[in-house]
C-alpha cells in the first residue's frame, strides 16, 4: 500500500465537478482507493462518500491505495487534488 | 380581501404575475416488508436503476438540446449517482444481507447520506442532498411502478409552488408557460435558484411552509426583487406591478444588451469598466456581468482560513488559472495585503496598538522578503498566460517603491536564468490610499506604470476616521472636496508622465462618484461585478467634456452635501433635456 497527502487549491474545495472527474479516474484503477480527510474514511470510487467529507480549499486529503496500479492511480489522482478545476 | 404576504429570499430577479401551479412533494416513506427471494429481489432493484438510468440519459440529452451541456452537466452527476458502489452496491447488500425489500433499503441508504449533506456547514454542499432525493425518488417510482413526477404537460402561463424543485424539475421547466418559481426551502445557492438566475427566471426561494397554503387556483404577484409574494392582490397593485414588472422587463433586456459594449461616455470617451475580485470563482461572475477586466485581484484568499503559508506553486496555479480565464483582458493583482484588520495566526504577527498604522502589506513584505519573494516568483512565473499587472498596496514614500520594484527585477532575474519564460512586458502600478502617496504623486508617476486609487483606505486615512467606528462615521465623505481634489493630483501627476489611473473601492461603483470621476478623467473603474451594467448604462449618459467643467466647479464647493447636490440636479437636467 502506497499513501500521500495533498493540499487542496480549488477556490471552492473538492466540490462537485471535482470530484465527478477524481471518482470516474479513480473508477478506471483496479487498486483500492481510500480517500482520508478530517479524520474520515471514505471509498475514492463513491461521490457520494466523497462529497460527505465537505473537502475545503487549503485543507490537507491523504490517498492510501492499494493494489495493481497503485503507483499509476497515485499520481493520476494526486494531480486531480491539487489541479484548480472550471 | 386583504393581500396576504410571503416573504423569501429573493434569488433570481424579476416580477411576475400569474396562476400558482402547485408542484405536489413527493414524500414516499415505505414500510420493511420481509423478502425470502433475495436474488430475485435485488434483480428488481437492478431493473429500476436500469430503467431510471435510461430516463435519466433521455432528459439529460433533452436538456443539452434545450439548455446546452452546462446545464446538462448535472444529470451526468445522477448517472454518476446511479452506479455509485456506495450507493447502489450497498443497497444489493443490504438487501442480501438483512433479507428486506428494494424500497426499504433504499430508503434507508439514501436517507443517510440525505441526512449527511444536510447537516454540513457548506450550502453548496447541502444543496447536493436533494440530486439524491431526485435520483433515489426515481428509482423509487420505478420499484413501486407509478410514474415520477414530471413537468413537461403545463398548458397556461403560471408561477411554480414547491418544497423545492429538484434538477429534473428544473430541466423539464416549460419556458413558455413557467413565468417564475416560489419554493418553501432553499438558498440564494440552491440548485433551484441558480437555475433560476441561468434561465433569467424570477425565484423566490426559502418562502417557509405558508407557500403550501396558496390556494390552488390564486393569481399571484411574485416581485423577485425584493422576495415578495402578494396572495390575492387587489386591483390596484395589480395593476401597479403590472406597471412595475413592464419597465422592470424593459430595464434587465437594456442592461444586457450592455453586457458586450465598449464603456463610452456620451461625446465617445473610452473608460475601462473592470471588477473586484477576492476569490477565483468571483471571476465567472466579472465575465458574466461585462467587466473589461480585473482591477483588483486580492490575494489574501491564498493565505487566509490555513495554517501555513501557500507554497510559490500553489500561489502560480491561482495566478495562471485567473489569468488564462481573463486573458487578453488584463487582470491586476495586487500583492498581500495583510495586517491591520486582516491577520493570519500561523504568522504570528506582534499586536500592535494601532494597526492600520502600523506594519501593514508592503510595509510586512519588504520586512519579511521570504513571503514576499515567493509570492513576487509565483506572479513572474504566471505572467506569461496572460494580462498581468502587479500592483503594491500601502506605499507612502517613494524608497517602498523602490524597494519592492528591485525585489521584483532581483526575482525576474533568477528567473531567466533559471530559463524560465516570461512575459515580455509586465506594468507595475501602485496604490494610491495614503494621503502622503496621493499629494506627491508626481514624485511616483516616473516609476509606475499607473495608479489605483484605494478610496476606502485612503477617506480614512485622510479623514482621520477609523471606518469602523460608528461615532465618526459620518467622516467618511467620499465625495468630499479633499478627496477629490487628492484624487485629482493623482491624476494631473499621471497624466504629465502619460500613465492611466483606475480606482478600486467603493466610490468608483457609485453613481454619484461617477461623472465626477469621469469628469476630472479617470481611465479605470474597478467594483464589485454587479456594478459593472449599471455604471456602463450611466456613463453611456453622460458628457465627458461637460463634466469636466463640472467637476472642477464641484472641487471648489465647500462640503459633501453640497457636492452631491449639485451632482444630482445637474445629472438629472442632462437627462431630462434629453
Amino acid at each position: 500500500m502506497i499513501s500521500k497527502t495533498f493540499t487542496i487549491l480549488n477556490p471552492t474545495g473538492f466540490h462537485v465537478r471535482p470530484t465527478k472527474t477524481f471518482v470516474q479516474t479513480a473508477s478506471t484503477f483496479p487498486c483500492k482507493i481510500t480517500v482520508l480527510n478530517k479524520g474520515k474514511k471514505v471509498n475514492g470510487k463513491s461521490s457520494l462518500s466523497m462529497l460527505t467529507l465537505g473537502i475545503a480549499v487549503n485543507e490537507e486529503v491523504t490517498l492510501e491505495i492499494d493494489g495493481e496500479q497503485e503507483e499509476q492511480a497515485l499520481e493520476a489522482l494526486g494531480k486531480l487534488l491539487t489541479d484548480i478545476h472550471e | 380581501m386583504m393581500t396576504t404576504l410571503l416573504k423569501g429570499i429573493a434569488a433570481s430577479p424579476g416580477i411576475a404575475i400569474a396562476r400558482v401551479f402547485h408542484l405536489a412533494a413527493e414524500r414516499f416513506v415505505p414500510v420493511q416488508q420481509a423478502i425470502s427471494d433475495t436474488a430475485a429481489e435485488v434483480e428488481r432493484f437492478r431493473s429500476a436503476v436500469a430503467l431510471s438510468r435510461d430516463e435519466v440519459e433521455a432528459i439529460r440529452a433533452s436538456a443539452e438540446a434545450r439548455l446546452g451541456a452546462d446545464k446538462a452537466e448535472i444529470f451526468e452527476g445522477h448517472l454518476m449517482i446511479l452506479e455509485d458502489p456506495d450507493l447502489i452496491e450497498a443497497v444489493e447488500q443490504k438487501i442480501a444481507d438483512e433479507a428486506i425489500c428494494a424500497e426499504f433499503a433504499l430508503h434507508e441508504i439514501a436517507q443517510s447520506f440525505i441526512e449527511l449533506l444536510q447537516s454540513m456547514s457548506d450550502e453548496l454542499l447541502r444543496g447536493r442532498a436533494v440530486d439524491i432525493e431526485d435520483v433515489s425518488g426515481r428509482i423509487m417510482s420505478h420499484l413501486r411502478g407509478v410514474p415520477h413526477r414530471e413537468l413537461a404537460g403545463m398548458t397556461e402561463e403560471c408561477i411554480i409552488v414547491a418544497r423545492d424543485l429538484t434538477p429534473s424539475d428544473t430541466a423539464q421547466l416549460n419556458l413558455d408557460y413557467v413565468r417564475g418559481f416560489v419554493t418553501e426551502v432553499g438558498s440564494r445557492t440552491s440548485h433551484s435558484a441558480i437555475m433560476a438566475r441561468s434561465l433569467e427566471i424570477p425565484a423566490i426561494v426559502g418562502a417557509g411552509a405558508a407557500v403550501h397554503d396558496i390556494p390552488a387556483d390564486a393569481f399571484i404577484v411574485m416581485d423577485a426583487n425584493q422576495g415578495v409574494v402578494l396572495i390575492a392582490p387587489t386591483e390596484e397593485e395589480l395593476a401597479n406591478y403590472k406597471d412595475m414588472k413592464q419597465k422592470d422587463d424593459h430595464r434587465r433586456v437594456e442592461l444586457s444588451k450592455l453586457k458586450d459594449l465598449p464603456s463610452l461616455s456620451k461625446d465617445g470617451k473610452r473608460v475601462e469598466l473592470a471588477a473586484n475580485i477576492g476569490k477565483l470563482e468571483d471571476i465567472q461572475r466579472a465575465i458574466d456581468n461585462g467587466a473589461e477586466g480585473i482591477g483588483l485581484f486580492r490575494t489574501e484568499f491564498l493565505y487566509m482560513g490555513r495554517s501555513s503559508l501557500p507554497t510559490e506553486e500553489e500561489q502560480f496555479t491561482s495566478y495562471k488559472y485567473a489569468l488564462e480565464k481573463m486573458n487578453p483582458k488584463p487582470v491586476v493583482i495586487r500583492t498581500l495585503d495583510i495586517g491591520g484588520d486582516k491577520e493570519l495566526p500561523y504568522m504570528e504577527l506582534p499586536k500592535e496598538s494601532n494597526p492600520f498604522l502600523g506594519q501593514r502589506a508592503l510595509r510586512l513584505c519588504l520586512d519579511r522578503q521570504d513571503l514576499f519573494r515567493t509570492q513576487l516568483r509565483a506572479l513572474l512565473r504566471a505572467s506569461r498566460y496572460g494580462n498581468l499587472k502587479i500592483m503594491f498596496p500601502m506605499i507612502a514614500v517613494l524608497e517602498e517603491l523602490l524597494e519592492a520594484k528591485r525585489l521584483l527585477e532581483e526575482e525576474k532575474q533568477k528567473l531567466i536564468a533559471e530559463g524560465v519564460q516570461l512575459a515580455e512586458h509586465i506594468e507595475i502600478g501602485m496604490m494610491v490610499e495614503i494621503p502622503a502617496a496621493a499629494v506627491a504623486a508626481d514624485l511616483f508617476a516616473p516609476e509606475v506604470d499607473f495608479f489605483s486609487i484605494g478610496t476606502n483606505d485612503l477617506i480614512q486615512y485622510t479623514m482621520a476616521a477609523d471606518r469602523m467606528n460608528e461615532t465618526v462615521s459620518y467622516l467618511y465623505q467620499p465625495w468630499h472636496p479633499s478627496l477629490l481634489r487628492l484624487i485629482r493630483f493623482v491624476l494631473q501627476a499621471a497624466e504629465k508622465e502619460g500613465k492611466w489611473v483606475g480606482m478600486c473601492g467603493e466610490m468608483a461603483g457609485d453613481s454619484t462618484a461617477i461623472p465626477l470621476l469621469l469628469g476630472l478623467g479617470l481611465h479605470e473603474f474597478s467594483m464589485s461585478a454587479g456594478s459593472i451594467l449599471q455604471a456602463r448604462e450611466l456613463i453611456s449618459t453622460l458628457d465627458q467634456s461637460s463634466w469636466s467643467g463640472h467637476a472642477n466647479q464641484a472641487l471648489t464647493m465647500r462640503s459633501t452635501d453640497e457636492i452631491t447636490q449639485f451632482v444630482e440636479r445637474t445629472r438629472n437636467g442632462v437627462i431630462q433635456h434629453d
